[in-house]
């Protein structure tokens, strides 16, 4: 699309989509279909990161999102280690700026870190000497998941800009929904949370969204529908009456998809809860569901986040987060 | 006996609204005389005389809300170290707050905070009893007899009663003896487990948020249990527009309730949070812009009677930890008096006002002697230039404690001279004579 020099993406880190410009998401994007396309042949390896040490830290239980990363980075031909802090050990909080101490005296050149607590990310990208890739921070930030959810739109319609995107489910929690929001919004797109009132911020409407409790009328129209998560513990009384209830209102089925566009396509950040957030058939449904497409892209998407954040640190002094110095 | 005569001095005395130049003379501890022809005939020999320049001479600072480390967390404050803050600070009492290991319910705990301060601090130190024993929101503590071993009111620190019959009774109680029930006006089961304030900040942070309704709603409960027993109610720290409407409605109706507000409540929204800044997670949460107002307006119309720094030392470990799981709490001894000034400067609340919420005001809700300028009152004194420009640095503070968000911040207004009992515990350094 436009310039693609690497000064495009000036980031040592990447803690959040909230501060990426138009067309440095573009940049990602761009070098993603590359490696969409060299991940489908035989040979997937190279080594742009050959030498370098990347480190899987994950202080959550992630299958899909762990395993994305540390393909990217084996295709990449880095060196990578997984390491899941167990339950007892985030509990005891100095443990996370001991844990940074620890790995950064290991000299490892990116760390990939995934953690219950809003801002421990950015916490630990000040105490590192290396760069950061956030995997998940809380409820505040999951931006490759974002990206990656970008490319999957963007390689089916061709673009993002003006397009509708209903995002429905546990918006207020989930940290999917707050970089999908900022990324399509960043890049003009027009984005609709669909959700009871329970499970949406009271302020939701401030970050440039159409709010609505009621799936048939979110749904009218939209280009795509973006499904999240509802974890059980929230489905007992809590947030909202019961499973059924909640799949009755806002599962999406077929007769709530038919409002929206006849070619829009289903997403999902995975893993689903089938028959809770989204009909079992329309999962599976190759006509209209992207999710196993999304899975792909991930591994394209950390691909490109870990290429370009290593072009910071490759000859010249690092960059700040901050983008100074590009 | 030793006697000190201040000269040169703007006596500024809130309780009787006396404000000018004039002089006063302390003897032994005691403030003996004062006013405009004091000394017209030169100063009798054998005085010290400390020359105060056209400095403001006023009652020494009361701080009704400060927590302190000891006993239990010394690592974190002394009554020692807090003191030492206090005075530098120009506050010559501070009430501490009885969330302590153990906690403050029983007499000889206020015995031992009672001895402790007498034996290492500088300044007047009185406790405040719990509520509840071990503030656990169920059982009374002994209020008569903490009351009678000088405790000088009860609270439950940074917690509120959430049972509204124990309340009930609290009050009911306390009003036989007359006793001051400071209630930190929280509904718990609504704030859950927010760390700040709900709105976009939190929103966009992730952060689980305490919603201004959580205040509102204790306040207006509170309300009604006053209505209902007459007990004397203190709102220990304001920070809602909501709230201090209803606390108004409350004052109008001849009820007797009063308020404080932390400084934090005006000096900062909840924008000081930022990108995850543990060094504005505080208790009440910073609130919007539009509730620091609404504290400002309360504090200029009345309806907020008292000013407190709120000081709650945390050390550098438990700051340093994602937002959810770091420590509450701002110190805030030794920048109340600028951070309050500023309301002065910027034609908010008159200076004589201003003083009268961190001298007067809590004398008289808490029974205290000091808070005035009068013969017989203690000596307990501050000098200080309101004009003085400074930059807050934590690395200048006396408390143990650094976790501040002010660091860097320009202010004007510094103590000169902080005296207790007629004797000087604190003086400028960079203050010249």
């Amino acid at each position: 699309m436009s310039d693609i020099s690497p000064h495009n993406f000036p980031f040592r880190h990447l803690l959040g989509i909230g501060g990426l410009s138009p067309s440095e998401i573009t940049e990602i994007l761009d070098l993603s279909d590359e490696y969409v396309a060299q991940n489908r042949q035989v040979d997937k390896k190279r080594s742009i990161l050959r030498g370098r040490t990347q480190i899987n830290l994950f202080f959550e239980t992630s299958t899909r999102t762990r395993t994305s990363f540390e393909l990217a980075g084996k295709r990449l031909g880095a060196d990578v280690i997984n390491m899941t802090a167990t339950a007892s050990a985030i509990k005891k909080g100095e443990t996370l700026i001991d844990t940074a101490a620890t790995l950064n005296a290991m000299h490892p050149d990116a760390l990939v870190v995934r953690h219950p607590h809003s801002g421990a990310v950015a916490l630990l990208s000040q105490k590192m000497d290396c760069s950061v890739i956030n995997a998940g921070d809380g409820s505040h930030e999951h931006p490759t998941q974002a990206l990656l959810d970008a490319l999957t739109i963007r390689r089916r319609l061709g673009r993002l800009h003006g397009l509708t995107v209903a995002i429905c489910g546990d918006i207020l929690h989930s940290r999917v929904a707050r970089s999908n929001i900022m990324l399509l919004n960043i890049m003009g797109a027009h984005v609709r949370a669909i959700a009871p009132p329970t499970l949406l911020p009271g302020t939701m409407d401030r970050m440039g969204v159409e709010v609505f409790h009621d799936m048939t009328e979110g749904l009218r129209d939209v280009d795509i529908v973006m499904m999240l998560r509802l974890q059980n513990e929230r489905m007992n009384g809590a947030y909202v009456p019961s499973t059924r209830e909640y799949y009755h209102f806002f599962g999406l089925d077929q007769s709530k998809l038919a409002k929206a566009k006849p070619e829009a396509l289903i997403m999902h950040p995975g893993p689903m809860n089938r028959g809770v957030e989204i009909d079992s058939e329309l999962a599976d449904d190759i006509n209209r569901s992207v999710i196993r497409e999304q899975v792909e892209m991930g591994v394209a998407v950390r691909m490109a986040v870990l290429d370009l954040i290593s072009r910071q640190t490759s000859n010249q002094p690092p960059v700040g987060p901050d983008g100074g110095g590009a | 006996m030793s006697a000190t005569a201040y000269i040169n001095a703007r006596l500024i005395d809130p309780a009787s609204g006396l404000d000018g130049p004039g002089a006063l003379l302390t003897e032994g501890g005691i403030i003996t005389d004062l006013g405009a022809a004091l000394f017209d005939g030169g100063v009798p020999d054998g005085l010290e005389v400390v020359d105060c320049a056209g400095r403001v001479l006023c009652p020494g600072l009361i701080d009704m809300r400060v927590f302190v480390g000891e006993p239990g967390a010394e690592h974190k404050e002394t009554l020692a170290s807090a003191s030492a803050a206090a005075a530098a600070g120009g506050v010559t009492c501070i009430i501490v707050q009885p969330n302590t290991e153990p906690v403050i319910d029983e007499v000889a705990l206020v015995e031992y905070i009672k001895r402790q301060a007498r034996d290492k601090a500088v300044v007047r130190i009185h406790p405040m009893a719990a509520i509840t024993k071990g503030l656990r929101g169920e059982k009374m503590a002994e209020l008569g007899l903490l009351a009678e071993a000088d405790a000088v009111a009860f609270t439950d620190a940074d917690r509120a009663v959430a049972d509204a019959q124990v309340m009930r009774r609290v009050l009911s109680y306390a009003s036989a003896f007359d006793l001051l029930i400071c209630h930190y006006p929280e509904e718990p089961a609504l704030a859950g487990s927010g760390v700040m304030n709900a709105g976009e900040v939190a929103m966009r942070l992730g952060l689980p948020d305490i919603p201004t309704q959580a205040e509102t709603i204790m306040v207006e409960r509170d309300l009604r249990l006053v209505e209902m027993t007459g007990g004397r109610y203190h709102a220990a720290c304001l920070s809602t527009a909501q709230a201090i409407e209803a606390l108004a409605r409350g004052k109008a109706r001849g009820l007797p309730v009063s308020a404080a507000a932390a400084v934090h409540s005006f000096a900062l929204n909840e924008t000081a949070v930022g990108e995850y800044r543990t060094f504005a997670k505080t208790a009440p949460p910073l609130r919007d812009e539009a509730d620091r107002q609404a504290v400002v307006a309360g504090l200029a119309d009345g309806t907020i009677d008292v000013i407190c720094s709120c000081h709650d030392p945390q050390d550098v470990e438990s700051k340093r930890l994602p937002f959810e799981l770091a420590a509450t709490g701002i110190i805030g001894l030794e920048t109340m008096l600028p951070l309050a000034l500023a309301l002065y400067h910027n034609g908010a609340i008159g200076l004589s006002d201003l003083l009268a919420k961190m001298t007067c005001r809590p004398a008289q809700l808490l029974g205290l002697r000091g808070g005035k300028l009068s013969p017989g009152a203690p000596a307990d004194l501050l000098v200080f230039d309101p004009d003085k420009p400074w930059r807050i640095d934590e690395d200048g503070f006396h408390s143990k404690a650094k976790n501040t968000p002010y660091h860097d911040r320009p202010v004007q207004g510094r103590a000169w001279r902080t005296v207790v009992d007629g004797k000087v515990v604190y003086s400028d350094p960079n203050g010249g004579d």
